[in-house]
């Protein structure tokens, strides 16, 4: 069922075998398998409380899982968080956005953008500092670099987090719905940032509940139902023509909206 | 009624020269105390929520123990009761800072806790999704944020722990109450050298207080 390709068929950056997560005796991930290969862009929808975000957690080690073997760029991840120095590896090459933008509120834009370059990287600063201003105006906030993150905008917040993490120069790029804390109005501007990243081949998994952006810039729909995959393919086939019950229903509910 | 009392200003103002004298030695009790009870504070607020439980419980037991007995008894302790143990006499000052220390150093571990503890779990992740080691993660990211919100409490602290020198005139140190009490044994203006006693310690009270507002405001700039 998962062994749909993806387009490059070149070997996958990340693998999942079986891997099973329990948080205490909830069953959240059943036996996930799944392989994403460089430049992908993976949409993972289901309802809330599928495990879709655990899934992507588990990938950077922000979850602990307790069965299986997960692979991030030939570093591999094992159950109940033993990985070390694979581990610093993996999140040093794979960013993640979240919903709640987790901008470090006591430093400014530039400063949250350049301070795991400087600290992690080991740039110097000058360094940092330029591909920072290149990143910012990328995603159009270049003249607040010196403000404060609660100076600014949600839409502005969150396209700061994805400079930060762009700054570290990643691999992978992983969006934990990344614009459900966002006003309405916001939500393009988000969106176009990301469209604009997976244009540039970026490997990206998110999470969401925009169908229409899932439509668009998705090379494969993966739909989580109850901890496990029950269907994946492309949008055209996962939105437009579900063969599962759930994913019906799912949609049908997602979409009237 | 017979009023035969007149307050003395004269007697106060001239009792100033004389308190003024002590104001070194309660300050120095004061923030040398405080200054070591910070770093006490820093060291045991984190043991106090690690993971390890051997780490935890003797934390959790100096706090327990500090927090639970009056700076009074800790003092006399230290300045009558471990001289029996260690053989010789210790200098009243130092027992003065010690107490202070131990007891501030007891309150500060659980603000810092408090402190470290409010921030919100996604700072943390943010961190560690960036490749910050933990350690890093805390220096950067968490403390940083965790102190600006202890100010308020610590200076609270502060305040208390000012006041509490003020109880070391029983082991002779010559701090402001003691100097007020020496003066009066010869002048018995009671009245009016206490009220100047007080005033002493607003000063230095709400000094700190204007202080860390200052420093409050700074920081929130920042937020």
């Amino acid at each position: 069922m998962n062994q749909d390709k993806s387009p490059s068929g070149a070997d996958p950056i990340v693998r999942l075998d079986k891997v099973n997560k329990f948080f205490g005796d909830l069953h959240v991930l059943k036996d996930i398998d799944l392989e994403v290969s460089p430049g992908e862009v993976v949409v993972i929808v289901g309802a809330s409380g599928s495990g879709k975000s655990t899934l992507i957690r588990c990938i950077n080690g922000l979850e602990e899982f307790q069965r299986g073997h997960i692979e991030v760029d030939g570093n591999e991840l094992l159950p109940h968080g033993k990985a070390g120095q694979a581990l610093q590896k993996i999140r040093t090459e794979v960013g993640m956005v979240f919903q709640q933008f987790n901008l470090f509120p006591h430093l400014s834009v530039l400063d949250n953008v350049t301070l795991a370059p400087i600290k992690v990287r080991g740039w110097n600063r000058l360094d940092a500092v330029e591909t920072a201003e290149r990143l910012l105006e990328r995603v159009g906030i270049s003249d607040q670099a010196a403000k404060h993150p609660g100076q600014l905008s949600g839409g502005q917040q969150q396209r700061v987090a994805l400079a930060r993490a762009l700054a570290m120069e990643p691999r992978l790029m992983l969006f934990d719905e990344p614009t459900s804390a966002l006003d309405p109005e916001m939500i393009g501007e988000v969106l176009d940032a990301m469209r604009e990243l997976a244009r540039e081949g970026m490997t990206m998994m998110i999470v969401t509940h925009e169908m229409t952006f899932a439509r668009e810039v998705a090379d494969r729909v993966i739909f989580i139902h109850q901890g496990e995959i029950a269907e994946q393919g492309p949008p055209q086939q996962v939105l437009d023509h579900p063969r599962n019950k759930p994913t019906q229903q799912f949609l049908s509910r997602v979409l009237k909206h | 009624m017979d009023v035969t009392f007149q307050f003395d200003w004269q007697a106060a103002f001239a009792s100033i020269p004389f308190l003024l004298e002590g104001i070194p030695y309660t300050l120095l009790i004061s923030f040398g105390g405080l200054a070591i009870g910070f770093l006490i504070g820093i060291v045991f607020g984190l043991l106090r929520i690690s993971p390890f439980a051997w780490l935890r419980i003797p934390a959790i037991t100096y706090i327990e123990i500090f927090r639970g007995t009056p700076v009074l008894v800790q003092v006399l302790f230290i300045f009558y009761g471990l001289p029996q143990l260690l053989g010789g006499p210790i200098n009243a000052l130092v027992a003065g800072i010690v107490a202070i220390a131990v007891n501030s150093g007891a309150y500060i571990s659980e603000i810092v806790r408090g402190g470290v503890q409010s921030i919100e779990r996604g700072q943390r992740e943010a961190g560690l999704s960036l490749g910050l080691s933990r350690r890093q993660t805390f220096r950067y990211i968490i403390w940083p944020q965790a102190l600006r919100r202890m100010i308020p409490s610590l200076g609270n602290q502060g305040i208390i722990s000012i006041k509490d020198t003020s109880l070391f005139s029983v082991i002779g140190v010559g701090e402001l109450v003691r100097q007020g009490q020496v003066y009066i044994a010869t002048t018995f203006n009671a009245l009016e050298v206490y009220l100047m006693v007080a005033m002493l310690y607003l000063v230095i009270t709400l000094s700190l207080s204007f202080a860390l507002r200052q420093l409050e405001r700074r920081g929130l700039v920042g937020q």
